[in-house]
């Protein structure tokens, strides 16, 4: 049996967990706690460990997708993590700048870590106050060859195309290694 | 879609970096308790500013500048009455009391001011009105806002703030690869062309804070400056090689790309 590995990452109640559970073909494991501070109390409950998704895609092989807590403090768990993974997928919240600065953040640490492929994904697009897509590659410093993809984490179709995105990254990049 | 937030989250700075760099058409509005503020702009160029929900008029821009004396501004006020400030204008022009040059320039320091002041808000809501302008009975103007950026991001104080934005000095910066972003072209200070001489991707910041002898708060500050002006860029440090033992059982390069495809297969048909 083999199993693949794709991480999502990204701030705090950027959709994570949602996007996750969008595509997995089991109840998402995961370990939510409730928010204890008052200052991030937008949510109920924050995933603490990680988010445990399942696709199978034949007998013998699984695609996983684990979801890395948001919070700051859980970010020893981001290494742990991002071992063995194919890519990663940075989730960003349209419509709060004021998580931003940490997307920033969490995808160079990332890209720290390995230097798999990932793409950026634009959450909550449905709604008035999102910000466009060209606004946060400008917000988020992402070099023009970066892709950002639209997406509203409780829709299945997006949450399938941005993982279609990022494998496709993922192939054309095996072609170019090969071709050096 | 929307560009709202606060200036506590994304600074004037930003969004002006922002607004040049996408060329943007339209107004940003930015209220505070106590005031507000609209920023037109065209094509990504500064077309005109107001302080307040009313627009101040001529009469008053020639006098805030001094260009007008108090008796001057209080004939001018009277006479004019309902006329609109391109009408102003051009009869101050033909009764030769200024050069259309003049008046403009005059337009021109009022809306920068203007934009001076709202540098030293730090906090406000503000909202991005796509293709809303200013009435035509304004005086527009088209002023690039590389020289504003820079200005903007010289009054970055908090250290706080730059330390978030700027957490690692041993990474080494690169100047940007956007095309638009001429460097000859931007007002710097001395301070500023100190640092940028030595950036290259062998020198750190700490290494050319150290060269320049600057603590790490002015290093900070200038940097950020370059960098929020959209000039410099970080150049990400050495990245682990990818161990692909752990990412495929095979290190068969046909079989991997098999899985993937078998992968993409499967999620197409979801």
């Amino acid at each position: 049996m083999q199993n693949l590995k794709i991480v999502v990452t990204g701030p705090f109640n950027a959709g994570k967990t949602e996007f996750i559970r969008s595509v997995s073909e089991i109840d998402v494991v995961n370990t939510e706690r409730r928010i204890s501070s008052a200052a991030e109390k937008v949510k109920e409950t924050t995933t603490v460990a990680m988010d445990f998704g399942r696709i199978t895609v034949d007998e013998d092989l699984v695609l996983y997708l684990f979801g890395t807590p948001g919070q700051k403090r859980f970010d020893f768990m981001w290494e742990i993590l991002s071992e063995g993974m194919l890519g990663f997928v940075v989730m960003v919240d349209s419509t709060r700048p004021e998580t931003f600065r940490e997307a920033r953040s969490i995808l160079e640490t990332f890209r720290r870590y390995a230097q798999t492929p990932y793409v950026v994904t634009a959450n909550k697009q449905d709604s008035k106050d999102a910000w466009e897509t060209e606004d946060l590659r400008i917000a988020l410093r992402l070099e023009d060859h970066v892709k950002i993809i639209p997406c509203v984490a409780m829709n299945r179709n997006d949450v399938k195309n941005v993982l279609l995105e990022l494998l496709y990254i993922i192939l054309a990049e095996m072609d170019a290694e090969e071709a050096r | 879609m929307a560009l709202k937030g606060n200036l506590r989250d994304f600074s004037l700075t930003q969004l002006l970096n922002l607004i040049n760099l996408s060329r943007k058409t339209g107004t940003l509005v930015i209220d505070t308790a106590e005031e507000t503020a609209q920023l037109a702009f065209g094509d990504g160029r500064l077309a005109y500013a107001n302080l307040g929900s009313q627009p101040i008029g001529l009469p008053a821009i020639l006098r805030s500048g001094n260009y007008i004396n108090k008796a001057q501004y209080r004939i001018l006020v009277e006479r004019t009455g309902n006329m609109t400030d391109k009408e102003i204008g051009l009869l101050l022009i033909n009764a030769g009391y200024g050069s259309q040059e003049e008046i403009f320039n005059q337009v021109q320091q009022f809306y920068l001011r203007i934009v001076r002041r709202l540098f030293t808000w730090l906090e406000g809501d503000f909202h991005f009105e796509s293709d809303e302008l200013p009435a035509e009975d304004v005086i527009t103007t088209r002023i690039n806002l590389e020289d504003l950026i820079m200005e903007g991001s010289r009054q970055i104080h908090q250290l706080e703030r730059m330390q978030e934005e700027l957490p690692d000095l041993d990474v080494s910066l690169r100047f940007s690869e956007k095309p638009e972003k001429d460097i000859r072209k931007v007002n710097l200070s001395m301070e500023e062309w100190r640092v940028v001489s030595y950036i290259n991707p062998k020198n750190t910041i700490r290494q050319i804070s150290r060269a320049v002898k600057m603590n790490d708060v002015e290093i900070r500050r200038v940097v950020l400056g370059l960098m929020q002006a959209g000039m410099v860029e970080v150049v990400q440090p050495e990245i682990k090689p990818i161990n692909q033992e752990k990412m495929f059982h095979t290190n068969d390069r046909q079989e991997q790309r098999s899985l993937i495809n078998r992968v993409i297969a499967r999620l197409r048909s979801l």
